[in-house]
């Protein structure tokens, strides 16, 4: 028993256990979410947070250490950022022809996920550094911390409300678009997978990609044009204030 | 061997992204200013299909990157407890507007005739 225990002290310490875990229960909620017929509530990244989250509480490991491990994905992010400019170039013929409308699209939407977040921030009466954290929510994470910290939120909170607002994305996103009626053909799936990139980033992105290819082709150009936007655009508003 | 030259390409364009970002003050992020480069460099056939490879594959698992941040989430539990019901009605309420705004407004402003032609143009995969 005592060798177990050595040997889960050793294993708990190393980054090697906290990279095999969340490969190992990422790939598991996958495996759920397949045999769940992709259901939205069955969402891969939810369930690996919370078994991951439960996981670490019930052995008493520190987030740290566990990060020492996680941190070999977690850098991948910024190459994810650079990677997206991949999917604008294979749709830059539509880019072309479109590109002024997806450019207000992207703005007025991501205006309005941003100033509905500060305004509702602000009426709940929530202290200004956690308002400012919500500000940058739509955007992938990595670059919600960046912004964040620019407009003088707190990073770490800005990267948590970007990961709660992609999951909420992903998890309702089907059921508001058939609420408000858009369709399930071709102009539907892009304006689908358009909004869902745009208000939920990287995880409304991989949900569009997981329901339809169109869809997630969609999201991904609206992903890399958000973060392009807001990156340039929230600090610039935030400076006016 | 292309996916290890693409994975080359994406970390340089990052590394000058970070340095373009720090030495010119600019106010973007270093990965998003790679991504602009990245674009510009996507016409040169060598850059473009080594980076193919590897950007299906780290896009096609994008969820997977958020985990780890995901799970910081327990170590703000504290702030996530003490407003938590604000912040969750913040949170659905904004991210179900942005949603709404955002597909209402493409929908409007797409022509029906041209919204019929969706596939990616030129090489895709």
């Amino acid at each position: 028993m005592s060798e177990f225990v050595q040997l889960w002290v050793y294993l708990s310490s190393t980054p090697l256990f906290g990279l095999t875990a969340t490969l190992v229960v990422y790939l598991l909620a996958q495996a759920l979410y397949v045999r769940a017929g992709q259901a939205a509530w069955a969402n891969p990244v939810l369930w690996s947070v919370v078994a991951l989250a439960a996981g670490l509480t019930a052995t008493g490991t520190a987030y740290p250490t566990y990060f020492s491990g996680a941190q070999f994905i977690h850098f991948l992010l910024g190459p994810a950022v650079v990677a997206l400019a991949w999917p604008l170039w294979q749709r830059r013929a539509a880019l072309r022809a479109h590109g002024g409308r997806f450019v207000i699209a992207a703005l007025v939407g991501g205006a309005a996920a941003a100033v509905s977040a500060v305004a509702l921030a602000w009426a709940l009466g929530l202290p200004t550094e956690v308002m400012l954290s919500l500000a940058p929510k739509s955007v992938t994470a990595p670059v919600a911390m960046g912004v964040a910290d620019k407009i003088g939120g707190v990073p770490a909170l800005a990267a948590v409300f970007a990961v709660l607002t992609g999951m909420v994305g992903a998890l309702g996103g089907t059921y508001l678009f058939d609420v408000l009626g858009v369709k399930r053909d071709t102009a539907g799936w892009m304006a689908r997978g358009f909004a869902l990139g745009t208000a939920a980033h990287g995880i409304g992105a991989a949900r569009a990609l997981q329901v339809h290819p169109d869809a997630g082709a969609w999201a991904a150009l609206a992903l890399g044009l958000q973060v392009l936007l807001a990156a340039l655009l929230i600090p610039l508003v935030a400076g006016w204030f | 061997m292309n996916a290890l030259r693409g994975l080359t390409w994406l970390l340089v364009l990052q590394s000058l992204g970070e340095a373009l970002a720090r030495g010119l003050r600019l106010p973007l992020p270093g990965p998003v200013i790679g991504m602009v480069l990245l674009l510009l460099a996507l016409g040169w056939a060598p850059v473009r299909d080594s980076v193919a490879a590897v950007a299906d594959f780290l896009l096609g698992h994008l969820s997977l990157l958020f985990v780890p941040v995901g799970v910081g989430v327990m170590v703000h539990l504290d702030v996530l407890g003490g407003y938590g019901l604000r912040l969750a009605v913040v949170i659905v309420v904004s991210t179900a507007v942005g949603l709404a705004v955002t597909a209402l407004v493409l929908r409007a402003l797409l022509p029906a005739a041209d919204a019929t032609a969706p596939t990616p143009s030129g090489d895709a995969p």
